[in-house]
């Protein structure tokens, strides 16, 4: 104990230096602008994608057919296809996610975890063209020989290659919230007679399971705004994907859609304007998803958070 | 009648020695106080008897425990049976973040009691067991965390409780409380006393002498004295433990 040492914490403003207020104010500066600039961009989306909404019939714009060259502007198949391969991806990436993190979190030996970390940070680094190239030339056609799928491009393969790319994403956060469980849970479930099994499962994992949904979140983020590796082995049909084949069929994503058709576009045409208005809806989407996470970590804190 | 005999026991984290050389039994359906500065290896010695220690890299055991005769630290002794006979409340309350139910719930889940024995029972008796039915019985629902400490511990020794633990080993489990939660969970012990073996870890000299039937106390990973509690707070054998116990040394 210090005894006899009153601290007065004034707190803010009134506690600094005369030389930290230029480098506060730049601080400051520097914060607000990148606010500013999330602000502009949004307005740019905004102004060349709203056209689309009165340029084109409603009934149009949620059609189920999308041909720019007739007129069609029908973004239903397009917003269905990306949901559909993000879903599938996350299906895919979530199981293989957590059981990773809890095998680096928990059971590996410490020189595996020490190779493994590393492992996945690398992993997280692949350029997504990359990826696509190799989903291209082994997986599409794997997929074409097991499934008879005609090209080997469908779904199913796009989706494959987004869970291998959100994967690094959901083992890192997962491990992290792992790594948040006190030790006490663990030893009170060890101490109950409960295998190590058992109180990982039933113990270890529920507490983390806020800090593994913002997991999914982040992996379900960075999946649906994924466009190389998905242009390049999807397929690209734009096909409403209602049938019960639709994962072994191919379909075309909304980022794909962007990308494919920007360049060859006239500026201020319908069409480009159609293109910055699923640039909106995608924008939307995200936007929603990254929401959800943080209302998870927001709901967590406020319980009072893991101790 | 002994439940727990331990013959020269030594204890090591790495090469560092926590416990020497430690002997002395614990009688069924009593309680065993175990008193000692801060670091002597208390909650060291606790844990061995349940093989808590297992969980810590690095450690290593000499001598042995006999639990009913049977030594406890012979290979091909299954840990997680030991461990349903030896139950354990800690220091600080830890329940789950889960529900009060779910809490009690979860040992007759893993053992799979809950299908031999009906679980609302199992779950009443082991609450009222812990005095703590007729404060949560309206609200078995909600989240353990948001009852008040002293709550959550004897939701602890519920929990502990529901899976009929011959023995329950407790480590300091009054230092998180108030006076008054202190003394709801020394008239516990009183009762569970009836049932069960108990062996506390304690840094409260008025309580080891207040509830334990034996007191053990320990210095720097020695046993100094073992005996009957009367004994150590009245003759004590050793100068060291009477020092200790008014309070000149420590
Ligand atoms: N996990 C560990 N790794 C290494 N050394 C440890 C570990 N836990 C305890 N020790 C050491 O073993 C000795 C005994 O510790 P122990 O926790 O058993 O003491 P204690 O009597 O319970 O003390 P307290 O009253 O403070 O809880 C101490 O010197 C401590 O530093
Ligand atoms: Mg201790």
């Amino acid at each position: 104990m210090d005894k006899g040492v009153i601290v007065t914490n004034r707190g803010g403003i009134s506690g600094r230096r005369w030389t930290e207020v230029p480098i506060e104010a730049t601080i400051r500066v520097l914060g607000f602008s990148t606010i500013g600039f999330v602000l502009l961009i949004f307005l740019f989306l905004l102004r060349e994608g709203l056209p689309i909404f009165y340029e084109v019939p409603t009934g149009n714009l949620f059609g189920t057919r999308w041909y720019p060259t007739f007129e069609l502007f029908g973004t239903l198949p397009l917003l269905l296809g990306s949901i559909l391969v993000t879903v599938t991806a996350i299906l895919i990436a979530l199981p293989l996610g957590v059981a990773t993190a809890v095998f680096v979190r928990e059971l590996a030996p410490d020189w595996v975890r020490e190779i493994l970390k590393p492992m996945i940070e690398v992993l997280a680094g692949i350029p997504s063209v990359v990826l696509g190239f190799f989903g291209m030339h082994f997986v599409a056609p794997l997929i074409r020989n097991i499934f008879g799928a005609p090209t080997g491009l469908t779904v199913f393969t796009g989706a494959l290659i987004l869970a291998y790319m959100a994967l690094p994403t959901i083992i890192s956060v997962a491990e992290d919230a792992l790594d948040t469980v006190p030790k006490s849970y663990r030893d009170a479930g060890l101490a109950m007679g409960a295998t190590q099994w058992q109180t990982i499962w039933k113990v270890v994992v529920p507490a983390a399971r806020s800090g593994i949904l913002m997991a999914v979140m982040l992996g379900m983020g960075r999946a649906i705004g994924e466009t190389m590796a998905v242009m390049m082995v999807t397929g690209n049909a734009a096909r409403l994907p209602l049938t019960f084949d639709s994962l072994f069929r191919p379909a075309r994503t909304m980022t794909a859609t962007i990308a494919a058709e920007m360049g060859e576009v006239a500026q201020g045409s319908t069409h480009y304007h159609a293109l910055f208005g699923i640039g909106i809806i995608l924008f939307v989407l995200t936007f929603l998803i990254n929401l959800t996470a943080a209302s998870a970590i927001f709901r967590k804190q406020r319980r009072g958070g893991l101790r | 009648m002994e439940k727990f005999r331990v013959e020269s026991l030594n204890f090591f984290y790495g090469r560092v020695a926590a416990l020497k050389d430690i002997s002395l039994s614990v009688q069924e359906r009593q309680i065993t106080a175990l008193i000692g500065p801060s670091g002597c290896g208390k909650s060291t010695f606790l844990r061995c008897l349940n093989r808590m220690n297992d969980t810590i890299r690095g450690t290593r055991v000499q001598g042995k425990i006999f639990l009913d005769g049977q030594d406890i630290y012979k290979s091909g002794i299954n840990v997680v049976e030991l461990r349903q006979r030896v139950g354990m409340v800690f220091q600080r309350p830890n329940p789950f973040p889960q529900s009060i139910w779910d809490n009690v719930a979860f040992g007759p889940r893993v053992l799979g009691l809950d299908k031999h024995f009906h679980l609302p029972e199992i779950i009443e008796n082991s609450l009222r067991g812990a005095a703590l039915w007729e404060e949560v019985k309206d609200r078995l629902k909600q989240d353990a965390l948001s009852l008040s400490l002293g709550q959550q511990q004897r939701l602890c020794i519920a929990r502990t409780i529901a899976v009929r633990p011959e023995i329950i080993l407790m480590d300091e489990p009054c230092s998180a409380l108030d006076p008054i939660a202190t003394l709801q969970i020394e008239e516990l012990m009183q009762s569970l006393k009836k049932d069960y073996t108990l062996v506390i870890v304690t840094h409260n000299m008025q309580q080891a002498a207040r509830v334990s039937d034996w007191t053990g106390f320990f210095w720097m990973g020695e046993l100094v004295e073992f005996d009957v509690t009367e004994k150590i707070f009245t003759r004590p054998a050793q100068q060291l433990t009477e020092d200790y116990i008014t309070g000149r040394a420590g």
